[in-house]
């Protein structure tokens, strides 16, 4: 389980969490949403450990990730697999060659079952025939699926999405629901997912929590979040540009 | 204030030597942390080195020839040109083939290792490395220092060869020595030492070149004007380092073995 407790950080005079708190169970899909800007991506470069907290924590099964040294890190980090908002895929290698780069035990296989494991990642984000392209070659919606299937293919313990859905048509987009309800659906597996897509939040999440000005101001299942009294959230959740919520 | 923004210029600048210093430390200690990822060693052998042998080419060969050009009449002057040979030999050897070809890695080395580095950091590809579980300087840095520790050397020894014979080039072709006598001028008063020691010299500038080169990479902040600020950086950086340096090991490496 992930604790997170009191955690703040500041750019320079901009200071984006202000005291978040958040526990992340084991074995459950958490999803956090919150407004453009709003720390999502911040909040999870402290959790694998990438920043480091101007205070407060981040607790993974007991370990404070921002007190390790850096040779500690790269072991509890071998148990996250991270798909970047961005892809961040690897543009000196092929397809491939990505989605294989964090296969543990690749040194031992053969390259027929390497392909036919890069063949069932890519697959499973309904791509095929395309590892032998270049990322320069693919679509933005394409590159986020390969990252995603480049995550999952290292069998990680806790996976953590930053906006899957994101630049993917509605179908696609289910799909990626889907496969990340399935991956999920395993007991050992810890989903955390950053979303503005709320049919998506609605239907992975066991969890859903609310960042909104540098704290995390509500959670609660799909349905107690649809039932939210809290106008904030409900601008949010129901897409109103007027509301509570400063737009200027 | 200008004093203010003095004190802020060499604060950074002993920051900054400060960190440059570490990472060459730090990835010249992974040289020896199994596995070395030969690889990718190889790559930038290639994609490095021996890619830059056409231009290493081109500046040793023109050198050793305007040297051998500007040398004669000089000598000329005092009637002594029949030593334009030794003249150019040590000159080449010792200052002016490590020099140039530190400069010319520096300008064409560092500045892609900057750029190459730095556009993975903007893109996250470099945080994504981290959640591989693998160690960037291990995997970006290290890689890179080997290939140049090993060809900066041996370019510096090419550029000694094509030098010599852009030198020789000229003193036969333009100002019509005759041919034997550059060569015997040149081999009798050349020792070893001299090429030794520009050798020496090329190591700690192609050290220089990619480890600065990777080091402003790393520090790369802010999209494609970041990586273009990185690039630049770099290579002024690593020119400079080599020019203020060179001066030092002149100094501290002794003038001849004899
Ligand atoms: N490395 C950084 N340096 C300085 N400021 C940063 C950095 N990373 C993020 N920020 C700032 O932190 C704030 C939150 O950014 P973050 O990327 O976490 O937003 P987000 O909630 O993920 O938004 P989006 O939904 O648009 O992805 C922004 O104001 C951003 O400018
Ligand atoms: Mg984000």
């Amino acid at each position: 389980m992930i604790k997170i407790r009191g955690l703040h950080k500041s750019f320079a005079a901009n200071p984006v969490l202000r005291g978040v708190d958040l526990d992340i169970l084991a074995g459950q899909t958490t999803t956090v949403i919150g407004g453009s800007g709003s720390g999502k991506s911040v909040l999870f470069k402290h959790i694998i450990g990438l920043m480091k907290p101007d205070a407060g924590s981040v607790l993974v099964d007991g370990v404070n990730m921002s007190a390790l040294r850096e040779r500690e890190l790269y072991g509890v980090i071998a148990r996250f697999g991270m798909v970047f908002q961005g892809g961040a895929l690897f543009d000196s290698m092929t397809v491939g060659e990505n989605v294989a780069f964090g296969v543990p035990g690749r040194a031992g296989m053969t390259a027929a079952a390497i392909q036919e494991l890069i063949d069932h990642s890519l697959s499973q984000v309904g791509l095929s025939g395309i590892s032998q392209l270049m990322p320069a070659e693919l679509s933005g919606g394409m590159k986020k699926r390969v990252a995603i299937a480049r995550a999952i293919a290292k069998r990680p313990a806790i996976l953590m999405f930053d906006e899957p859905t994101t630049g993917l048509d509605p179908i696609m987009a289910d799909v990626i629901n889907d496969l990340i309800i399935k991956v999920s659906a395993d007991p050992g597996i810890t989903s955390v997912v950053i979303t503005h897509n709320m049919a998506s939040a609605y239907k992975i999440s066991d969890k859903i929590a609310v960042l909104y000005a540098g704290r995390i101001i509500e959670t609660g299942s799909a349905a107690e979040i649809r039932a939210t009294t809290n106008g904030i959230v409900r601008q949010f959740i129901e897409g109103r540009a007027t509301g509570p919520i400063p737009t200027g | 204030m200008p004093g203010d923004s003095l004190g802020r210029i060499s604060l950074n600048f002993v920051r900054a030597s400060g960190e440059i210093f570490l990472l060459a430390g730090r990835a010249f200690l992974r040289i020896f942390q199994r596995p070395l990822n030969l690889k990718l060693i190889s790559s930038h052998l290639y994609l490095d080195g021996i890619k830059s042998m056409p231009v290493i080419f081109l500046m040793s060969v023109f050198t050793g020839g305007v040297l051998t050009l500007q040398s004669f009449y000089a000598l000329q002057r005092l009637g002594a040109e029949i030593f334009t040979g030794s003249l150019v030999g040590v000159s080449l050897t010792k200052e002016l083939i490590p020099v140039l070809a530190g400069l010319m890695l520096a300008g064409r080395v560092s500045a892609s290792y900057s750029a190459e580095i730095g556009t993975m950091v903007v893109t996250e590809q470099v945080d994504a490395l981290f959640t591989f579980g693998i160690d960037p300087v291990k995997y970006l840095v290290t890689p890179r220092v080997v290939a140049l520790l090993i060809m900066a050397p041996l370019l510096t020894l090419f550029g000694d060869f094509v030098g010599i014979l852009g030198g020789k080039l000229v003193a036969v072709l333009v100002v019509h020595q005759n041919p034997n006598l550059f060569e015997s001028q040149l081999f009798q008063s050349l020792e070893l030492w001299d090429i030794v020691s520009g050798v020496i010299k090329s190591v700690f500038f192609g050290l220089t070149v990619a480890v600065v080169g990777s080091h402003f990479g790393l520090k790369t902040e802010g999209g494609a004007r970041g990586v273009g600020r990185a690039t630049t950086t770099a290579v002024v950086v690593a020119s400079v380092i080599i020019l203020v340096s060179d001066f030092f090991w002149s100094k501290v490496l002794p003038f001849s073995l004899r």
